[in-house]
């Protein structure tokens, strides 16, 4: 794993090192070569370090005081919020902790498919990305149901629901799910065990998803491959440590603005209702972060399609790598790619906005474009787009923007090949 | 080209959030200004204190608040009544408790630690009490409705004759500001339903800031504790941002002298 062999200076040093190579390995993390010309966009992964390490800490100290019971939760949330100390504090950074979460996540995923950061040879840390992914979503609904509120519940009966468009076996499956006939106290229970165990396992993966980052090392804006250690590279420390956590400080100035200033602005009012099974509220939303998906489910008239369709919105991302032709990375040097990347932005976007709406008249027209396109994006445009597109010659090196003689670089000589 | 996208998006963006913001607030609801919104807003201690009065005058014959302590309302960033005050208010309450030594219930004064008394045993006899409408729990109601304050404040105010046309059943009132307009609470606020103590003139709109401003309260007893910790964390975070940007600069500008 290690770029040199890192020899500890101390007799005890060495001993501990051949036996367990930890200083091995804190040596290869602090000299771990970099590209220099990572921008801004490449902090998040820093930061979602820094996200999920919060929503285990907060989370923690949450379940010493939550109960998950349905005659409980709710009071245990109210007697968090009011009677243990900084209780508010600890239980609004972890709520918003989810949805600061997620827009990093957002961002990170974007950012990847901008610089063509899941092509080779990258595609594996990419597939894990999304599987922390789905992770992480299944950690913040079943979190999402834990207080016991309106939302909580009914959301929960909507989401489990879902398994029940499954041929034959869909309403047993949904029973078993629920531990009993409707959502209740057993459903409770569980998601609670499985929402404490969720984010463990989320930082196993990310774990591997950095390991195999720095085996071919870090993408770079300009998606070329760069020799490491070389005049285009920076030792991770000091270097990049600093800059993420500049970053880092930037971002959690937002974090914070809204922890103590608008604590509540990203959930939904309905939530401070107790759970009544007997009232359904006016209308059922997720949060925020799902409503993409909420709109590709809703836009499809039958129900186990509309499943279908949710999933393969996700399961399209882990075929990414293959389904994008294109042997150029960066967007940077593919224009036409760029317009597209901007209109799927878009595109994901007026999911989101659909997905918060009533699903008729207009804002169901809407969704059903939108998901189609979302799907052209991905299954026509990206594999045609790579043969046709003509992309803009590379750069030879981060260091000589300024383009020498295209023709020595392989990627430009295979793009050559195919026009 | 990649300007004329980021615009498009931008644009989007936009559409999209101002469609939101008029599609949650199809009526505007009445506005006041609170005491406790903003970057050090604190909540206005007479208003409290008067808002109390009218939740216990007015209110609590059929809304519990049962998330509430009476020592609540001696404590910082609250009503602040003084604690003799406090427990003389919680004496004025009878609970249940037991059971004693030989095995029985018996009633006993309220002591600060103690949650607000409810005015019905359970849901049912609250529903048989009221028409079959149950009277919301008020402990977190502020944070329960979207509009929070200011539907609250708009409810308590928007009492007005239906319009022609619209007949409503036995037990049922027109309010303007009520999704569906229609609501069984009777108007609860009377220019005068309570006697301020403070000599503060009890108009509705009075009234109705006060309690709303007293249940913003009960939902969110820390809220001026969250403002203070607010802007030190900010500030903190910034001064510190800005020293970690020089040295960044500082750092980074060891490698860019070599380009």
């Amino acid at each position: 794993m290690s770029d040199h062999e890192y020899v500890p200076k101390s007799k005890f040093g060495k001993w501990f090192n051949d036996r367990l190579p930890l200083l091995s390995l804190a040596s290869h993390l602090t000299d771990y070569p970099t590209p220099k010309n990572l921008n801004y966009w490449w902090t998040f992964g820093g930061i979602l370090t820094f996200c999920l390490i919060i929503q285990i800490v907060t989370g923690l100290t949450l379940a010493m005081h939550y109960i998950a019971h349905a005659d409980l939760a709710f009071e245990s949330v109210e007697h968090i919020m009011r009677d243990v100390n900084y209780g508010w504090l600890i239980r609004y950074v972890h709520a918003n902790g989810a949805s600061m979460f997620f827009l990093a996540v957002y961002i990170h995923i974007f950012r990847s498919l901008f610089y063509g950061s899941y092509k080779s040879p990258r595609e594996i840390i990419w597939i894990i990305g999304i599987i922390i992914y789905l992770l992480m979503m299944a950690a913040a609904f079943m979190g999402y149901v834990l207080p016991w509120g309106q939302m909580s519940f009914w959301g929960a009966t909507v989401i489990t629901n879902i398994f029940s468009a499954i041929p034959f076996v869909g309403e047993g499956i949904v029973t078993w799910l629920w531990g009993g006939y409707s959502v209740g106290d057993p459903t409770l229970t569980r998601f609670f065990t499985l929402h404490y165990l969720i984010p463990f396992l989320i930082l196993g993966l990310v774990v591997l998803h950095i390991w195999a980052l720095h085996i071919p090392g870090n993408n770079n804006p300009i998606g070329i491959d760069v020799k490491k250690p070389s005049k285009d590279t920076v030792p991770f420390h000091p270097y990049i440590v600093i800059k993420d956590g500049f970053a880092l400080l930037m971002f959690t100035i937002v974090f914070a603005f809204f922890v103590f200033y608008s604590p509540n602005i990203l959930g939904h009012a309905d939530n401070y209702i107790e759970a009544n099974p007997m009232v359904t509220p006016a209308h059922i939303v997720p949060e925020w972060y799902l409503l993409p998906f909420y709109a590709i489910l809703r836009s499809v008239p039958d129900k186990l399609m509309g499943v279908i369709a949710m999933l393969s919105a996700i399961f399209v991302l882990a075929a990414l790598p293959w389904l994008d032709t294109s042997k150029i990375r960066s967007a940077v040097f593919r224009p036409l790619y760029k317009q597209f990347y901007w209109i799927l932005v878009a595109d994901v976007l007026i999911l989101g906005y659909v997905g918060a709406m009533p699903a008729e008249g207009v804002y169901l027209l809407i969704a059903r474009v939108a998901t189609a396109y979302y799907f052209i994006h991905f299954l026509i445009i990206l594999p045609v787009l790579g043969s046709k597109e003509k992309t803009i010659p590379l750069p030879l090196s981060i260091t000589e923007p300024v383009l020498e003689s295209s023709l020595n670089s392989p990627i430009i000589k295979k793009k050559e090949s195919l026009n | 080209m990649k300007n004329i996208f980021k615009i498009i998006y931008l644009t989007i963006l936009l559409l999209a959030a101002m469609h939101q913001v008029k599609a949650a607030e199809k009526v505007d609801l009445l506005k006041t200004d609170w005491s406790f919104k903003g970057l050090f807003g604190k909540f206005d201690r007479g208003s409290l204190q008067r808002g109390y009065q009218v939740y216990t005058e007015v209110c609590a014959s059929c809304h519990s608040m049962k998330y509430l302590s009476y020592r609540n309302l001696y404590e910082k960033g609250g009503p602040e009544f003084s604690i003799e005050q406090a427990k003389a208010i919680a004496a004025s309450f009878e609970v249940t408790d037991g059971p004693n030594d030989d095995g029985e219930m018996f009633e006993r004064p309220a002591k600060l630690s103690d949650k607000f008394v409810m005015p019905y045993g359970n849901i049912k006899e609250a529903q048989a009490a009221n028409g079959g409408a149950y009277p919301p729990d008020m402990s977190v109601l502020a944070k329960a409705r979207s509009g929070g304050v200011d539907y609250i404040y708009s409810v308590l105010l928007g009492y007005e004759d239906p319009p022609s046309g619209i007949t409503l059943e036995d037990g049922v009132y027109y309010n303007k500001y009520m999704y569906g307009n229609n609501i069984k609470m009777s108007q609860p606020l009377y220019d005068g339903s309570v006697e301020y103590n403070d000599g503060t003139e009890a108009t509705q709109e009075q009234m109705a800031k006060d309690v709303a401003t007293f249940l913003m309260w009960a939902a969110e007893p820390h809220l001026e504790a969250r403002h203070k910790m607010g802007f030190k964390a900010i500030m903190y975070l910034i001064i510190l941002t800005i020293l970690v940007y020089f040295s960044m600069k500082k750092i980074w500008s060891r490698i860019e002298s070599e380009v």
